[in-house]
């Protein structure tokens, strides 16, 4: 657990602040990878610092350090304070009305206690997908990676809170390359997306063993395969594609801050008004929607936020009803509305703000094969590799790796560049199937980017597949 | 005591990062160990950083901090090992040394790294330059001040920047800089902005005055109509800022070696030759602009590097391990062979001339959110954002609402190049991705017969 010393040192601390907190993490990461055969150089990183945040009056400050001596701390926090004071009468939020943390309390992530394996057995094991995947001259780059990460942060306040959070991530990864004819076609396990909370079961949960050949082989598939067809169809997504519709046109709109306009000069706004809660219809009457840090294994579960708020599931969008922004408790006092504790930061040096977390979309009750035989004139993705959307969150355009045409309820060829747009606020409510339990997966990733300064989160997102109707569908140049 | 006096900021320790990295390098020989070779890269940066809602302050402070990456090589095998540091050298040797003892034990049991390759000659670099940078307890009263009755969103990002090499073989490396970088957007009550920005080493809160009076002018037009836009082709101007995007998102890996050798470079038809821009497009990466440091992680002085000439590409950016193993010569690239400081080549339709060359098309300030739908075509699509207006004759008559465009860079730069400014905008990075970064780019707008928007 965290060095009882920063306790100490917290006990030290001197200001005139009407409320002070101590933020420290530390961040040990480990990088293994295996390309083309050659074990690259082994990375290693430890990122420790500490954030002092102090209020006084209305105001707020912090200052940020990787001096975690007593004078190192006590010199953060009088720059705090000092911030704090200078803008105590042109501070956008009034600190003396906002709620202070009030709970201690712990977490950890699932299996911290089973070690993992060394550097030798890692480049062993990846390499040994890596050279699976050599099925082919035309295969032309093959990547096996894991990143493991390990985070302990502490958080304690002027009034006595503590709380202690002890993290452990995986990430594996798979990126296959085939190139022919002038055309290159990638497949990956999930670029990007396979983050998790956890220990070596992370890696059997993204079926990694094995994989680097069925990933090779669906490369050169792509490679023969003909170009997306345009035009509407139903879309079959599967969940590592969900999840990077739920993020952009779900998540990143619900987030209270940027409808409070706080986002607007970089990340955004929000076609989500405040007076659109309870009663907008986002999404058919199957869109059942989640914020739930509770799944262990998860991404983005934790017991408290970074402002020391408690962590509970809730439900944010019931039937397809609006009901619950993605706002801390800074951002519930201004828009006067209850939210989530997810008040977050990317790490000891920026301060936290509104975040996704875990954000999830509730299983249906159709399977696959009910799915796939509903669809007349379809088209199913899988694995995004491209993104984008306005600055209202409305206006979207994505792509995946892998598209399988879909007609008379039966699946039929393989597509190349499989592509869609829409716009979210009416994306949603053509959803006309979700599927059961057994079509959810869970995925994660490390790279939510947004706020000024810039940080990236982890995330999750869990979700089963889902069936939308009449979407403009198209593939790349002929 | 008045409340004043009691909350006073006391003067702050300015930390001497170079001296301090002196120090540590010279721990690092001492703990060195027989034909050992250790490649030590130190960032570092103390930050002032500002964020403004509704002309008020949403959050503010300051960041301090260092990060020490330390690569050891013993034979053909290397490893690293990057950690933070506070900036003390009697706090930091001990991690230092732990670190480097660490690396030393990995590497027993590591196998030869076919494609390790540094730069093993001893050189010496050192730049710093000294800024004026605003107090923040002044700024946030100068915005609270000029930006009165605006709805006014912005950020300030400000202090000092300093990046520092040193290798066994005695080479040193040096980039300082005190620089600031303060974006805001002006709304109206329709939801739609102008953006406008203020960056530079030399603070002048007249100057700051100024370019919100600028912006603020131009937000009557905002309030008007907007033009609602079917999908299609139209002509179209882009600024600068809208150029960045384009050519920030082809620079994720259209200009690395590495990415060429594998087949996965967004602009791997031009490299192989297939395909070509207009003849007037030159693109460099531009070391002599001086905003970004002259040496990489690999021990190699940076030197300027031709990409594209007369629309063909001249050449890739090379880092060390591409060297070794595609067979290549290093040229100081960055291990993710991205530009640092893209230059552009200008052409010859003035600043002043824009909306007549334009006639009646789009005007495109920024673009938004740009990612590939094609990579092998280097088809790009993304959003209009902020400052987006209809131009009919010449004359600004309308803004029009965020549209997507998808169209290929091929295209966008070869056919339908019509004109390109003549005078090239240096536009600083404003990435603070973790750490605030060095580097940019120096672009002009282009002028453009059409672009394809879709939604």
């Amino acid at each position: 657990m965290p060095n009882p010393h920063f306790h100490d040192a917290a006990r030290t601390l001197r200001t005139h602040a009407d409320f002070w907190s101590l933020r420290i993490v530390e961040e040990r990461t480990q990088t293994h990878e295996i390309r083309n055969d050659i074990a690259q150089p082994q990375r290693m990183e430890q990122d420790v610092g500490a954030m002092l945040t102090a209020w006084v009056g209305a105001g707020a400050g912090y200052a940020a350090t990787g001096d975690l001596s007593a004078a190192g701390l006590q010199a953060a926090l009088d720059v705090a304070t000092a911030r704090a004071h200078a803008t105590a009468e042109i501070s956008l939020i009034d600190h003396r009305a906002i709620a202070r943390p009030g709970k201690s309390g712990s977490y950890s992530s699932p299996n911290l206690e089973r070690p993992l394996p060394g550097r030798k057995e890692w480049v062993e094991r990846l390499g040994i997908e890596c050279a699976g995947a050599r099925i082919d001259s035309r295969i032309v780059e093959r990547i096996a990676r894991v990143f493991i990460t390990e985070t302990e942060q502490t958080y304690i306040t002027s009034d006595g809170v503590r709380i202690d959070q002890h993290f452990r991530f995986l990430m594996p990864e798979l990126s296959v390359a085939a190139h022919a004819n002038g055309d290159t076609q990638v497949r990956t396990l999930g670029s990007y997306a396979t983050l998790a909370q956890g220990g070596m079961e992370v890696m059997s949960r993204f079926e990694f063993d094995g994989a680097g050949v069925r990933i090779a082989d669906e490369a050169l598939q792509l490679l023969a395969a003909p170009n997306c067809p345009s035009g509407p169809r139903d879309v079959l997504l599967m969940p590592d594609q969900m999840m990077l519709q739920i993020h952009e046109s779900i998540g990143h709109p619900l987030e209270l801050d940027r409808i409070l306009g706080d986002e607007r000069n970089f990340a955004g706004s929000s076609f989500v008004k405040l007076d659109m809660f309870g009663k907008y219809q986002y999404g058919s009457e199957l869109l059942n929607v989640t914020f739930d840090p509770s799944l262990p294994e998860e991404a983005a579960s934790y017991a408290f936020d970074d402002d020391g708020e408690q962590a509970h599931k809730h439900y944010l969008i019931r039937a397809g009803m609006l009901e619950r922004p993605l706002g801390g408790r800074l951002s519930q006092q201004r828009a006067n509305m209850e939210g989530v504790a997810n008040s977050r930061a990317s790490s000891w040096n920026r301060a936290p703000i509104d975040r996704m977390a875990n954000l999830n979309i509730e299983p249906g009750t159709s399977s696959l094969d009910e799915m796939i035989a509903g669809i007349e004139h379809g088209i199913l993705m899988r694995t995004n590799t491209s993104w984008s959307i306005d600055d209202h969150r409305n206006k979207f355009q994505f792509g995946c790796e892998w598209g399988q045409i879909i007609e008379n309820g039966q699946l039929r060829g393989i597509v190349k560049q499989p592509n869609y747009r829409g716009i979210s606020s009416t994306f949603w409510r053509s959803l006309s199937a979700v599927g059961n339990a057994d079509t959810r997966a869970m995925f994660g990733t490390p790279v939510c980017g947004k706020g000024e300064p810039m940080q990236v989160v982890r995330v999750g997102h869990a979700s089963p597949a889902c069936v939308f109707r009449d979407v403009d569908v198209f593939g790349g140049a002929q | 005591m008045n409340v004043m006096t009691r909350f006073a900021e006391a003067p702050q320790k300015k930390l001497d990062w170079q001296g301090y990295f002196e120090l540590i390098a010279s721990e690092v020989e001492r703990l060195r160990q027989g034909d050992e070779c250790v490649l030590s890269s130190l960032a570092a940066e103390q930050s002032d950083f500002i964020r403004f809602n509704a002309a008020k302050v949403r959050q503010i402070g300051q960041v301090s901090q260092g990060k020490l990456t330390l690569r050891l090589i013993d034979g053909e095998r290397q490893a690293y090992s990057t950690l933070t540091v506070c900036g003390e050298p009697a706090a930091d040797f001990g991690n230092v040394a732990g670190a480097l003892a660490t690396l030393r034990e990995g590497l027993r049991d590591a196998a030869d790294d076919p494609h390790l390759m540094v730069d093993r000659s001893s050189w010496t670099q050192s730049i710093r330059r000294t800024g004026t940078l605003p107090e923040p307890a002044a700024l946030v009263q100068a915005v609270a001040e000029r930006a009165t009755g605006l709805d006014f969103v912005g950020f300030y990002a400000g202090g000092s920047l300093s990046r520092g090499f040193a290798s066994s073989s005695g080479s040193r490396g040096w980039y300082e800089v005190e620089n600031f970088n303060f974006n805001w957007s002006l709304y109206d009550a329709s939801g739609r902005a102008i953006k406008s920005s203020y960056s530079g080493e030399s603070w002048d809160e007249g100057a700051f005055a100024a370019k919100l009076a600028v912006a603020a002018a131009r937000l009557p037009i905002l309030s008007a109509a907007p033009r609602v836009l079917a999908p299609g082709h139209y002509r179209a101007y882009l600024a600068p800022a809208a150029v960045q995007e384009l050519l920030g998102t082809t620079s994720w890996s259209g200009f690395s070696a590495r990415s060429q050798a594998s087949a996965r470079s967004e602009l791997y038809k031009l490299h192989a030759g297939e395909v070509a821009f207009d003849t007037r497009v030159e693109l460099s990466e531009d070391i002599e602009l001086g905003i970004t440091p002259g040496f990489n992680e690999d021990g190699y002085e940076r030197k300027t590097v031709p990409l594209v000439g007369l629309g063909r590409s001249v050449g890739q950016l090379v880092d060390a391990r591409s060297a070794r193993e595609y067979g290549l010569v290093p040229n100081g690239a960055p291990g993710s062979e991205s530009p640092t400081a893209l230059s552009m080549a200008g052409g010859d339709l003035a600043d002043d001339d824009v909306l007549a060359a334009l006639g009646t098309g789009l005007y495109i300030g920024n673009l938004w959110y740009v990612n590939f739908s094609d990579r092998m075509n280097c088809r790009l699509t993304g959003m209009t954002r902020f400052a987006t207006f209809w131009v009919e004759d010449g004359k600004v008559v309308a803004p029009v609402d965020a549209m997507r465009f998808d169209d290929s860079l091929y295209r966008l730069l070869g056919s339908e190049l019509e004109r390109l400014g003549s005078q090239p905008e240096l536009l600083l990075s404003e990435n603070t991705w973790g750490e605030r970064a060095t580097g940019g780019m120096k672009l002009p707008g282009w002028l453009l017969r059409s672009i394809a928007l879709t939604l």
